[in-house]
């Protein structure tokens, strides 16, 4: 078990240095003046502060410095934390930045992930070969993968919120009140947040309900249930069985997934101006910022290996094999 | 599903991965010709790519142009209706389906040749060579694709559609190299491998002729999916404004809905329609593909 682990550390460690690699490689061989095109489309209207930007740009960049150098320094201020500081909202740092919008897209993506799976889960395991069910889980199913993020926000947004009026279709919470923890404003957070939710909830359902289906049609095929079958096992207990072993797969699904439903996030974060890291992307490709988008990438990624180390270790939990075998020496 | 190739008491024979020749064939025709799945997918992928192919003919070049009244609902003349800026939104409408047609094809098809050619050489070759891909595979894997693409052609001052395609190809390919890796593991250990093997030819030679042909239902379904994530990974592109400069897209004209607010305007012929192209071509790549894998793979044929 702990080799297995370790394997993946280390891929996930070397993940993460060709994230910072490509971080850095990313401004300095894209073709272009990265500092001057920068600043010169912020919009700082002050020559002191503009002054002083480029000076700790070119600094910061240190493109007089050799090569290697600047790798090295680059790693040195990622480990004191220093991300540069944000154009966009100077003199604010990166890091503060984005750590005000992560709540909110953490907020957003774990109870759509978790909800979408759980439920994607059970109606994909129900609908399998099962004829009536089958056919109209499926269709829904691919047609809901195959929504792109922003346009289901789009629908909903349009429908439930500008016609309907149910939802507010913008923002985190109502510009008239203040973050406090109070019913009237938990209330207002709640219904902000919604819309989004439910949209990425739906594109991601279909997937799973699709991967569950076919796992399931895959396990009952197997050599295990046609034996319980032949004995006379009610179907219920052949679905329970096959369920728990479709399930494995799925775990993984959900660490091959994470990207997309990043990608998601994002998109449906910008239909509904939610203020999370995807309206900050959008702010920050339209101030030029790249300090800030750069920052984020390294979170996203920083995230997204967390969230595969966490999956892995429930993998193994979940499934027994992985234990014995780990143990056993063979890998 | 322990297949083991040519083992005793493997009864199954309709199971056979290894393909009979024209008997194969045909009975592929026969069950392809009779899955609806297949059929209702391939029509509507054909239908749209004819319309993004042949339709730009009958219109003008710039669909981006000011031509009829602003802000007009669908009428006779201007099937879709018009944006708020007079642009004749059917116009736009059919480049935008070709252009997500050449997204899906190059985007897909490089992502296709480098997760094929990763795929084939790790699982034949195995050892340090399989080591080193499957690490890269699983790193680029890991990475999430959609926000690298972001910072990277953000960076891009003029960017082209293949620009865009090459980026995308370049961070889609790592589960169709799983996939197609794990077939050829199975298959490189066949006695035809080894003897295509034994008989000197070269690597390149026998995975083409002796490895590739057999999973070629299997590389197919792969292209699909790549091209489906091609289109939805470009769409979302265009969205945040990241698309190819001055170029016509589905994801362009969901970014110019929403930033001119089509939304409170009530404009919902601007917004639906490209989204709804969008998950119609991707939909029904999905159920192609699914008829596809019901036609090639006996076990999942309905009984």
């Amino acid at each position: 078990m702990w080799r297995y682990i370790g394997r993946k550390l280390f891929i996930y460690l070397l993940t993460f240095i060709v994230a910072v690699t490509i971080n850095w490689m990313i401004p300095r061989f894209m073709p272009g003046d990265p500092v001057r095109n920068m600043l010169s489309r912020a919009a700082i209207n002050d020559p002191e502060a503009m002054a002083s930007m480029t000076a700790y740009y070119e600094d910061l960049f240190g493109l007089d410095e050799p090569l290697y150098q600047q790798y090295l320094n680059f790693w040195v201020s990622l480990f004191q934390g220093d991300l540069g500081i944000s154009v966009m909202r100077y003199p604010e740092p990166v890091t503060d930045v984005i750590m005000g919008s992560v709540p909110y897209t953490l907020g957003l993506l774990l109870p759509a992930i978790l909800l979408s799976w759980i439920v994607g889960n059970r109606f994909g395991a129900f609908a399998a070969r099962s004829k009536a069910l089958d056919n109209t889980v499926l269709p829904v199913g691919y047609v809901l993968t195959a929504t792109p993020y922003m346009w289901i926000a789009l629908l909903l947004s349009y429908t439930l919120g500008i016609v309907a009026g149910i939802f507010p279709t913008a923002g985190g919470f109502s510009y008239s009140l203040r973050p406090e923890f109070s019913w009237v404003f938990i209330y207002d957070l709640i219904s902000h947040w919604f819309l989004p939710f439910l949209s990425m909830f739906l594109v991601a359902l279909g997937g799973w309900a699709i991967g569950m289906r076919n796992m399931i049609i895959y396990e009952l095929e197997a050599d295990y249930s046609n034996y319980l079958q032949a004995l006379g096992a009610p179907r219920r207990l052949i679905r329970r069985y096959a369920f728990r072993n479709a399930m494995l797969p799925q775990i993984t699904g959900l660490a091959v997934q994470l990207g997309t439903i990043i990608a998601g996030s994002l998109l449906t974060e910008v239909v509904f101006n939610y203020p999370g890291l995807g309206t900050l992307i959008l702010d920050s490709l339209e101030n030029r910022d790249f300090f800030l988008l750069q920052g984020i990438l390294l979170f996203v990624v920083i995230g997204v290996l967390i969230a595969n180390f966490i999956i892995d270790i429930i993998y193994v939990l979940v499934d027994p094999r992985t234990r014995v075998q780990m143990t056993g020496g063979s890998s | 599903m322990t297949d083991v190739a040519g083992a005793p008491g493997t009864t199954d024979r309709a199971d056979a991965p290894e393909p009979a020749g024209e008997r194969r064939g045909s009975e592929a025709l026969h069950f392809a010709r009779r899955n609806p799945k297949l059929l209702i997918g391939s029509g509507i992928v054909l239908a749209f790519m004819l319309l993004g192919f042949i339709g730009p003919f009958f219109l003008s070049d710039n669909p981006n142009e000011y031509v009829g009244p602003q802000t007009q609902p669908p009428n006779g003349e201007y099937w879709f209706g018009t944006t708020t800026f007079g642009q004749d939104i059917w116009a736009q409408f059919v480049y935008g389906v070709r252009s997500t047609f050449v997204i899906g094809l190059f985007g897909g098809g490089v992502a296709f040749l480098i997760g094929m050619t990763v795929g084939f050489v790790a699982g034949y070759k195995g050892g340090i060579v399989d080591d080193i891909l499957n690490m890269l595979t699983n790193v680029v894997l890991v990475l999430p694709a959609m926000v690298v693409l972001i910072v990277a052609i953000a960076y891009l001052d003029v960017r082209g559609l293949f620009t865009q395609g090459m980026f995308i190809g370049l961070s889609a390919w790592p589960w169709a190299a799983r996939a197609v890796r794990s077939q050829t593991l199975s298959l490189a250990t066949r006695d035809y491998v080894d003897l295509a093997r034994l008989s000197g030819r070269r690597t390149w030679r026998i995975i083409t002729t002796e490895v590739a042909p057999n999973m070629s239902s299997y590389l197919v379904m792969s292209f699909i999916l790549l091209f489906g994530g091609a289109v939805l990974t470009a769409a979302g592109l265009d969205f945040i404004g990241l698309g190819p400069s001055n170029g016509v897209s589905l994801g362009a004209m969901l970014q110019s809905a929403v930033n001119w607010s089509a939304l409170q305007l009530g404009m919902w012929w601007w917004f639906v329609p490209p989204g709804l192209g969008i998950t119609a071509i991707v939909g029904a790549l999905y159920v192609l593909n699914v008829g596809l894998d019901e036609v090639f793979n006996p076990k999942l044929r309905e009984l």
